[in-house]
């Protein structure tokens, strides 16, 4: 790949992530530790003619990028734990009215304030059902800088392509950690917005989904005028009662989420082929589940790792596979086990163990080695 | 061209009830952007949640309907996403001043140019009447039903404290008034606050025993008086009706608009 090579921080490779997808509005309030992609942005956005704009709290940020995007912006905002709390409502409302919007998790330790300064990963669920009332949601995480790079314009490309909210569940460690990026000048697909092609005069039906399921979309200030609203809504986006407008509407909501897993599951194996154990693992805890997959083979031990690079929609199905050829699955994440229950649920076997740590501390190959330990029989 | 070419006619019948004086509001808010001869294409309505929050879905205009309290929040997205467009943000009394306070502030405080509506008619009418920061002292509620204790916001005083470059306060009665308010209020360049008392005779009329829509509306032509009316000195309790602040002042809009000429010119 040619392009220039960087050495940066995580929070710097979102940036330089969402600047290559064409981000054009930004909004944010401080908080630790997303606060540098707010920073950089405020010095980077107007040097392009974009906009960064620093609100008053999270939720007035959400819902200012949610406005931007009506006026055909690509729009980020980042946060960390509490301002992802304050965020739910406005996720919500982007799921329903169908906008699309790259909201970025830098976690860290909670709940509440928590340990601002240390690592966790404890919001999986929270990206998953933070919002109140069934919906379907993305959420991509990454565990080297180069996947953080991409894994941000892919973020982009789904909220373009699904007309959605788009969560990049990251956390303190790959947030702040440095490593050597490449930056390509070209060649990685970028999703434009789909816009409508219905001419002027003609009756444009904003929430008419197209055989594909995909909604062209028209501009505020273009020459198609219709209502946006977070209530359930017909095809002009008017309210309606009607039970089967509300039973198609959430039908289409979580369809066009669920049922294109496919398209939107991101997973990375190494070294599974023979192996008899399977670590799964994401975010930065992949990184030490990497470490111990290589320390591993070096002693003979035939052990593989499976990374999750999408959460959300679960990839139940790979997971299944993967577990299906090995002995042993060991899922390691820094929370209580988050992931580890809807691996249970994708593998029918009482041989899945979870390898974890929520007290601050970042897991390590170590973490994961005692575990094994025990469960081969090898005693602590 | 007639009102109801600004209106949606498909989706009328509209909510409000009879005597609501949001309707007679929204009449004056339409031929004020038809006097200033706003293309509609450049138009947008940003509202957010309780009944005069449903006032968009009416109107032929780009339309957002939001949550509740947050419409300035995406109104400030909209406006500093697409600068061109005209930006009108109606809310309610709590909308804007309960939930949605600390965007109500800091919209002002940044001068963004949008203009805010607030309908106040003192009471919370989409949830069954409950009291809103605009609900007076002693007035009954379905939560206060021993009178209220919570002392009111006097809007204009609030809009002014945090730094609208233009303050405005006029009723549903008063429609000719409002309108050229509204739309000195949408030509003026920064962050425009403009209250129109509003009567809910269902809810705000029927528990203070203050009687129908018509009522209510007497009530808005013998209890304001124009800003400096002599009456108000014999009588303080009068609410006074006019223009309170309008000062030119750099628009947010207009600032960012500076910065990023700047950043790109430091290549
Ligand atoms: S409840 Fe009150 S504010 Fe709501 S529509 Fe009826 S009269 Fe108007």
């Amino acid at each position: 790949m040619s392009g220039t090579l960087r050495f940066i921080q995580g929070n710097e490779a979102v940036v330089e992530g969402a600047l290559y997808a064409g981000l054009g509005f930004y909004a944010g309030y401080p908080i630790t530790p997303s606060t540098e992609i707010a920073e950089l942005l405020a010095e980077r956005l107007p040097k392009r003619g974009g906009t960064y704009i620093q609100m008053e709290d999270e939720i007035a940020s959400l819902c200012s990028i949610i406005g931007a995007s009506l006026t055909g912006r690509k729009v980020m905002t980042a946060t960390s734990g509490p301002g992802f709390s304050l965020m739910q409502e406005a996720i919500g409302y982007a799921v329903m009215a169908e906008v699309p919007c790259v909201v970025v998790n830098v976690q860290r330790s909670g709940p509440s304030t928590g340990l601002p300064t240390a690592v966790a990963q404890g919001d999986v669920m929270q990206a998953r059902w933070g919002t109140h009332g069934d919906h379907a949601i993305i959420a991509l995480t990454a565990s080297n800088l180069q996947d953080v790079f991409s894994m941000t314009i892919e973020a982009f490309n789904m909220a373009e392509t699904y007309r959605t909210p788009v969560i990049l569940l990251l956390d303190e460690v790959v947030g702040h950690m440095r490593e050597k990026v490449v930056i390509p000048g070209e060649g990685i697909p970028v999703v434009e917005r789909l816009v409508t092609s219905v001419p002027e005069g003609i009756d444009y039906h904003p929430y008419l989904a197209r055989e594909d399921g995909r909604l062209p979309m028209s501009d505020f200030g273009g020459v198609h005028r219709y209502n946006v609203t977070g209530l359930v809504h017909d095809m002009w986006g008017f309210p309606s009662n009607d039970p089967t407008v509300a039973y198609n509407l959430l039908r289409h909501l979580v369809d066009k989420i669920e049922k294109r897993s496919h398209e939107i599951v991101r997973c990375q194996e190494h070294q599974l082929d023979d192996a008899d154990i399977l670590l799964i693992s994401y975010g930065s805890s992949a990184r030490s589940a990497l470490h111990m997959v290589e320390k591993g083979r070096d002693s003979g031990i035939r052990i593989g790792l499976l990374e999750l690079n999408t959460l959300w929609p679960f990839p139940y199905e790979i997971v299944r596979r993967a577990a299906e050829k090995t002995e042993l699955v060991l899922v390691v994440e820094m929370n209580m086990g988050q992931i580890y229950q809807e691996v249970k649920k994708a593998v029918r076997t009482d041989r899945v163990y979870l390898v974890n740590r929520f007290d601050g501390v970042f897991i390590s190959h170590t973490d994961i080695e005692k575990v094994l330990n025990v469960v081969m029989g090898r005693g602590v | 061209m007639p009102t109801k070419d600004f209106i949606r006619q498909r989706f009328f019948p509209h909510l409000w009830c009879a005597g609501c004086g949001h309707g007679v509001i929204m009449a004056s808010l339409i031929r004020a952007i038809e006097a200033l001869n706003l293309p509609k294409n450049n138009v947008v309505i940003v509202s957010g949640i309780g009944c005069s929050s449903r006032m968009p879905g009416y109107l032929d205009f780009h339309t957002l309907h939001t949550l509740h309290g947050r419409a300035l929040a995406f109104a400030t997205g909209i406006k500093m996403g697409r600068p061109e467009l005209t930006v009108i943000v109606p809310m309610g009394d709590g909308d804007a001043s309960a939930i949605g306070g600390n965007h109500l502030i800091h919209a002002a405080r940044r001068n963004i140019d949008v203009t805010a509506l607030v309908l106040n008619n003192s009471i919370y009418g989409m949830t069954g009447g409950q009291n809103s920061p605009t609900t007076p002292l002693d007035a009954r509620s379905t939560t206060t039903p021993r009178g209220n204790i919570d002392p009111a916001f006097d809007l204009v005083e609030l809009a002014k404290g945090a730094g609208a470059s233009f303050v405005a306060r006029s009723t549903a009665f008063h429609t000719k008034e409002l309108e050229q308010m509204l739309e000195k209020a949408i030509s003026h360049r920064g962050f425009s606050f403009v209250e129109a008392m509003s009567g809910c005779p269902t809810y705000f009329g029927r528990r203070n025993k203050l009687g129908s829509g018509v009522d209510l509306m007497r009530m808005f032509r013998e209890r304001t008086v124009p800003i400096g009316s002599e009456k108000k000195k014999t009588d303080p309790s009068l609410i006074e009706r006019g223009i309170f602040v309008d000062r030119a002042r750099p628009s947010y809009t207009d600032q960012y608009r500076y910065i990023t000429q700047s950043a790109c010119e430091e290549h």
